[in-house]
C-alpha cells in the first residue's frame, strides 16, 4: 500500500530525515515509534507533501514524492495531525464536512457511523470545535479525515495526553478502520497502545529507522528498547 | 432633521462602498498575511472599465462584465504575480503589491490619459427618487444602496452558509490541514483573491460615476480602505463592516453639519478675533477636518486597541 524507500527531507540546512525506509501493506496496522525529535512527524509530513521530500514514496504502486499535498489526499491519503487541529471556529459538523473531498462524496464512513461510534459528538454537533474536550477534539480530528474515506490513514499521536478510558477509545476506532480495511500508520511515542495494536512495529532514532520486527521483537530487545526509546 | 437623515443616509451609502472594498482586502489580509496595496487600484479598474463598456453597450451589461473583468485580473495577478513572490516572504509580496499599483495607475494613464472621464449615472436612473422637506434624493443612490446592501448579505451567506465558504474560513487559520483534507487550498487563494477584487471592481462600476472616474481615485480611496480594516480588526468581516459604516457616517455628518470649534477655545478664553497661530486654529470647522478624521480614528485605535475592534491578532 505505501512504499517509502530512501527518504530524506531538510528544514532549512538541517538533514532531519537521513534514509528512511518502511512500508505499510494492505490492512495493516504498522506503528512508527522513537523519541521526541527523531522525526517521526516529519516523516509522515514528508509523506504528505508538507515538508518536501527526497526520495522515493509510493503509495498504491505510484510515485507520490513531489506531488502536492490536496493531490495526494486525494489518491486516498488520510493524515490526522497531531495537536488536536480542528478548526476551532466552525461547528462539529462543520468540521467533519470539510473532510469530505467534495460534497456528494460518500464512502466507508458517513456521519451517522461516525456520530454512532461518538454519540457525544452527536450531542455536539452543531458546537464550535473549539470547546469540545481535547479528547472530543482528538475523535472530531479522526473522524474529520475518515469523512474523506483514505485507504491509508497515518496518525501523529492520537493518544498524548487522553485520559486512560479515551486512550482504550482510541484504540478501538483503529481497530475498527482497520477491521473496515483501512491501512494505518501509528505515531507514538510513549508506546501507549501501539505494541498492542500494530502487526509490525518500526523505531527511529536520529531520521533514520533503527529496528523493525513485530512488537514481540520489541518486547524481547532490550538494547533497542533502552537505546532508543526508554527515558 | 432633514440634513441629519440625508447626511446619516449618504454616511450609510459611503461606508457600504468603503465595506465592498474593505471586505476584499481584509479576506485577502487573512489569507495572505500582507495588506495588498494594489486593492483601491482594482476598484479603479472597475470604475474605467465600466466607463468603457458603457460607452458601447450601456450601463447595465457593464454592472456585471466590468466586475467579472476586474476578477479574472485579480485571480491572475494572484497566479502569476503573488505566487511566484510569496517564497520570497512578505516583504517581496508587499513591494510587490505596491509597485502593481503603481502600474495599474500608469496603464489606467495610458489608455484613457490624465483627465476625468465623463462616466455619469445611468439616464434610466438620473431622477430624484424622493424628496423630502425639499431636498431631492437621488434615484441613483438609492441604487447603489440596494446593490451594496445585497453585496453584503450574499457575501455573509457565501462565507457563512456554503461549502465553499467553509473551506476558505478553515483555509484562512490552518491551510496545511485543509490541504491534507483534499483541498486545493492555492486554488481557493486564488479565487478568494479575486473575488475581493471582483467586489472592489464592483464598487468602483456603481461609485465611479458619483465619486469620479479619474487616475487618482485609487490613491484617493486606498489610505482609507486601509484605515477601515486596521480600525476593524485586520480579518475581521464584521469589524470592515462597522468601521466602514462609522467612517462613511462621520465623515458625512462632519462635513454636512460644518460645526465650528471656536466654542471648544472660547471656554479658555480665546478671543473670536485672535491673530497670530491661534488664528487659524480657531477657525477649525469640522468640515475642514474631516478628511484627517479616519486617520486620527486610526492613530487612536491603534494606541487603545492594537488589534482593531474586532480583530484577534494585533497589527
Amino acid at each position: 500500500m505505501l512504499d517509502v524507500r530512501g527518504l530524506h527531507a531538510y528544514y532549512g540546512k538541517s538533514h532531519i530525515l537521513r534514509g528512511v525506509t518502511l512500508q505499510v501493506g494492505a490492512g495493516e496496522i504498522v506503528g512508527l515509534l522513537g523519541r521526541n525529535g527523531v522525526g517521526r512527524s516529519t516523516t509522515i509530513k514528508a509523506i504528505m507533501g508538507e515538508v518536501e521530500p527526497r526520495g522515493s514514496i509510493k503509495f498504491k504502486g505510484r510515485e507520490i514524492a513531489g506531488m502536492k499535498s490536496h493531490d495526494i489526499a486525494r489518491l486516498g491519503l488520510g493524515y490526522v495531525p497531531e495537536n488536536r487541529d480542528i478548526f476551532p471556529t466552525l461547528t462539529v459538523r462543520q468540521n467533519l464536512l470539510l473532510g469530505q473531498k467534495s460534497a456528494r462524496q460518500t464512502g466507508r464512513w458517513s456521519m451517522e457511523d461516525l456520530f454512532d461510534l461518538f454519540p457525544a459528538l452527536r450531542e455536539r454537533a452543531d458546537t464550535e470545535g473549539g470547546v469540545l474536550s481535547g479528547g472530543e477534539q482528538q475523535m472530531l480530528t479522526m473522524c474529520r479525515t475518515l469523512m474523506g474515506d483514505p485507504d491509508l490513514i497515518m496518525v501523529d499521536e492520537p493518544t498524548e495526553g487522553l485520559a486512560p478510558q479515551l486512550v482504550e477509545t482510541v484504540a478501538e476506532l483503529l481497530n475498527e478502520m482497520a477491521g473496515r480495511g483501512l491501512s494505518i500508520l501509528l505515531v507514538e511515542q510513549k508506546l501507549t497502545i501501539a505494541l498492542r495494536i500494530s502487526a509490525r512495529v518500526y523505531v527511529m532514532g536520529h531520521g533514520e529507522i533503527v529496528f523493525e520486527g513485530t512488537p514481540e521483537d520489541l518486547r524481547a530487545n532490550e538494547p533497542i528498547r533502552r537505546e532508543w526509546l526508554e527515558v | 432633521m432633514e440634513v441629519f437623515a440625508f447626511s446619516l443616509f449618504n454616511g450609510i451609502l459611503y461606508g457600504m462602498l468603503l465595506f465592498m472594498l474593505a471586505s476584499g482586502l481584509t479576506l485577502i489580509f487573512s489569507m495572505m498575511g500582507v495588506l495588498n496595496f494594489a486593492h483601491a487600484s482594482f476598484f479603479m479598474l472597475g470604475a474605467y472599465l465600466a466607463y468603457q463598456i458603457s460607452a458601447y453597450v450601456g450601463f447595465w451589461p457593464g454592472l456585471v462584465v466590468a466586475p467579472l473583468i476586474v476578477g479574472v485580473i485579480g485571480a491572475a495577478v494572484e497566479r502569476w504575480g503573488l505566487r511566484p513572490v510569496h517564497k520570497f516572504g512578505h516583504v517581496a509580496e508587499l513591494l510587490f503589491t505596491f509597485g502593481l499599483a503603481f502600474v495599474i495607475e500608469e496603464v489606467v494613464q495610458l489608455i484613457w490619459g490624465k483627465v476625468p472621464m465623463p462616466y455619469d449615472i445611468p439616464a434610466s436612473m438620473n431622477f430624484a427618487a424622493f424628496s423630502w422637506q425639499g431636498l431631492d434624493y437621488s434615484a441613483y443612490r438609492l441604487f447603489m444602496l440596494v446593490i451594496s446592501v445585497a453585496i453584503f448579505a450574499a457575501l455573509f451567506l457565501f462565507i457563512a452558509k456554503t461549502r465553499i465558504g467553509l473551506i476558505i474560513q478553515a483555509a484562512l487559520t490552518q491551510p496545511n490541514i485543509v490541504s491534507a483534507l483534499g483541498h486545493d487550498v492555492p486554488r481557493i487563494f486564488m479565487w478568494t483573491f479575486g473575488f475581493g477584487c471582483a467586489l472592489a471592481g464592483l464598487a468602483g462600476v456603481i461609485g465611479g460615476n458619483v465619486l469620479g472616474t479619474e487616475p487618482a481615485m485609487a490613491i484617493t480611496l486606498g489610505p482609507i480602505v486601509f484605515v477601515v480594516i486596521v480600525i476593524g480588526g485586520l480579518g475581521s468581516l464584521w469589524g470592515a463592516l462597522v468601521a466602514a459604516l462609522f467612517i462613511g457616517i462621520v465623515d458625512n455628518l462632519a462635513i454636512s453639519y460644518d460645526l465650528s470649534f471656536y466654542p471648544l477655545f472660547a471656554v479658555f478664553g480665546v478671543e473670536r478675533d485672535v491673530t497670530g497661530i491661534m488664528q487659524d486654529l480657531v477657525r477649525l470647522t469640522t468640515a475642514s477636518i474631516a478628511p484627517v478624521l479616519p486617520y486620527f480614528l486610526l492613530v487612536l485605535i491603534l494606541i487603545v486597541r492594537p488589534r482593531g475592534l474586532f480583530g484577534t491578532r494585533d497589527v
